[in-house]
């Protein structure tokens, strides 16, 4: 005897009683011994059937987990690669406010993120490098900041979605006094809120 | 008969001012002209008389208008033994020889005239004691300031402060570089220090909230100003204190405001249309405001009418050149306007004069930047690369002699006080 024989076989004994207390309210008439005989043979396929079924249906069941599982990670990876997309920083030439062509493209992947995601909003500041006058930078982050969100209402993104704010060069994101520096900090940065809930991906 | 007729002019000229009994007074010295006049400090004795005449030498040097004479280990010593010292101080070449003595309620000033060899005045000053180093130091320089005003006929800057901006805090400086002390405080990062013209109030622009901030000096109490979406900078007082101008902008450039110092609405001066407006500083007679702008595309000092009319570039605008002109400050005499120019960081100070635009550069060691006249319009303070960090300076507009005035950590945005009251 395997052990699956084994196994179906108590599962046998244990299950007669267990269905004939369901219908206890509605007695049965009695059976035969060779029709008993029959009854256990015909269980057998019948619970064979019945364990393949079972079989399948935890496949599909876990089936079905994993592709909630691959839903939600999805969903997840959605979320963080707006996010990626909302907080990439821009850059800028020295004293100047004007949107490069890298800058342009990857404002128009913000554009699209915001356009899918309603709720959310972003907050553009500018910064500048060390060079000039402090209340000169302030200005000109303001300028650099006020020009990113021109670009995104120009792309159909309302006004009312996005805030402006400057650190002048209070804040720089490296230290050094080369090109190489001035550069990375010669920037405006992205804060996205009202990102709680589910982010989509852009329409492609 | 000669002493006598100069104190009776001290007690003249007394009524002309309830704060300062001397002002106005002037020793007649004897000296080349074309020179400055050599003064002794003579040593004196009591508490605190080798610091009180440390101060005092220093106080009269920084002021450029005298010779400070240093005297000798064998003249001081001749002096002290009682010496007749009028032939020892003409050989040193001393015009005047001074004795500052402390006394129990303050300072007692003699001062001699050597050429005469007579006591040309005499005066006791009050002053806390010793213990209060900022008062005492303070009563120090008044003192300076009106000894100087006695030598030469204009009253010295040593009893003034200076702001500054010092890791993302208001600071203040004493004249001679002494009593540094932070204070603004809280949240924020704050820059653009400006005084109001009595010299106990400033205003400072902050960011991270985005206001202009008003300070009493006094009680440390602060009051917001303005603030809210955009920036908020470079705030400057009107002239009699009434106001206070400013520049804010959004996302349509930025422009100068007023707003009455007591609260109220800001008022737009500047139609900069899109262009940053920013960076006012007030002729004396507080009729006009110069100012810095980019309306032209690129960043000059202009002028305009303290309503906001009549608008005219004041500084020459080259096309394509890549330096820019900023942070102006008005000369307390009205004749020139002092501005930084340059391409980034290499920048120079220079002054351009209101009558016939002509210019003349202050600077060439370094990079420079950020000027603030002193109450005296012959000093100015400006912020120098010179050292290695930037660092306050100060210069003397007439001798081109320098003097550093902080160490440390880098400092920016500099203004230099009104001439401070007594207390």
């Amino acid at each position: 005897m395997t052990r699956r024989t084994l196994v179906l076989a108590l599962m046998t004994t244990l299950a007669v009683p267990a269905l004939d207390a369901c219908h206890r309210s509605k007695p049965e008439p009695e059976a035969a011994p060779a029709a008993t005989t029959t009854t256990v043979d015909m269980s057998a396929a019948q619970r064979r059937a019945d364990s393949v079924a079972a079989a399948d249906a935890a496949r599909r069941r876990a089936d079905s987990l994993a592709a909630l599982r691959n839903a939600g990670a999805d969903a997840e990876r959605a979320r963080v690669e707006a996010l990626q997309t909302l907080a990439q920083k821009v850059y800028f030439d020295y004293d100047k406010d004007a949107l490069r062509d890298d800058v342009r493209a990857v404002l128009d992947a913000k554009a699209a993120v915001l356009a899918a995601n309603p709720a959310v909003t972003l907050v553009v500041t500018g910064h500048t490098d060390e060079r000039g006058t402090a209340e000169y930078n302030l200005a000109l982050g303001q300028r650099r900041a006020a020009q990113v969100k021109r670009y995104l209402v120009s792309k159909g993104i309302s006004e009312t979605r996005m805030a402006t704010q400057s650190m002048g060069d209070s804040q720089p994101a490296v230290q050094g006094t080369d090109e190489a520096a001035y550069q990375q900090n010669r920037r405006a940065e992205f804060e996205a809120m009202n990102t709680a809930g589910a982010l989509m991906r852009p329409r492609s | 008969m000669i002493r006598r007729a100069l104190l009776a002019l001290a007690v003249l000229a007394a009524p002309l001012s309830a704060q300062d009994t001397t002002r106005g007074v002037r020793i007649g010295l004897t000296y080349d002209a074309g020179t400055r006049p050599g003064v002794v400090v003579l040593p004196s004795r009591g508490v605190g008389a080798d610091s009180l005449r440390a101060i005092l030498q220093r106080d009269l040097g920084f002021g450029d208008r005298v010779n400070v004479i240093d005297l000798d280990a064998a003249a001081a010593d001749a002096i002290n033994r009682g010496a007749n010292s009028w032939p020892i101080l003409a050989r040193l070449g001393a015009a005047a020889s001074v004795q500052v003595t402390p006394t129990p309620t303050g300072l007692h000033l003699a001062v001699y005239d050597v050429a005469k060899q007579v006591t040309a005045l005499v005066r006791d000053f009050p002053a806390p004691p010793m213990t209060d180093a900022r008062g005492w130091r303070a009563a120090v320089h008044g003192l300076a300031d009106e000894l100087e005003e006695s030598l030469t006929g204009t009253r010295g800057v040593a009893r003034t402060r200076v702001l500054f901006e010092r890791n993302k805090r208001i600071w203040l400086v004493d004249s001679d570089g002494e009593q540094i002390v932070a204070v603004s405080g809280g949240t924020g990062i704050h820059g653009s220090p400006a005084w109001h013209p009595g010299g106990s109030m400033i205003a400072y622009s902050s960011i991270n909230p985005w206001q202009i901030v008003v300070q009493d000096l006094v009680s440390g109490g602060t009051r917001t100003i303005a603030g809210g979406t955009g920036v908020f900078i470079s705030p400057v007082f009107t002239p009699d204190g009434a106001s206070i101008v400013y520049a804010h902008g959004v996302d349509d450039g930025v422009d100068i405001f007023t707003i009455p110092t007591a609260g109220g609405t800001g008022r737009r001066l500047s139609v900069g249309r899109g262009s940053d407006n920013t960076s006012p500083t007030f002729s004396p007679d507080g009729r006009r405001i110069a100012f810095m702008s980019g309306r032209a595309g690129h960043p000059e000092i202009y002028t305009m009418d303290a309503d906001g009319t009549n608008v005219d570039l004041l500084t020459p605008l080259e096309f394509g050149e890549n330096a820019y002109r900023a942070s102006p400050d008005w000369s307390p005499d009205g004749r020139v306007v002092a501005f930084r120019s340059g391409n980034g960081s290499l920048a120079q100070v220079l002054t351009i004069n209101l009558r016939d635009r002509s210019l003349k550069q202050l600077t060439s060691e370094g990079a420079n930047e950020d000027p603030s006249w002193a109450p005296d319009g012959r000093h100015l303070v400006f912020v120098s690369s010179r050292s290695g960090s930037k660092q306050l300076w100060v210069l003397d507009t007439e001798t081109g002699r320098t003097r550093q005035l902080t160490r440390g950590a880098a400092v920016r945005n500099p203004a230099w006080s009104p001439r401070l009251p007594q207390n």
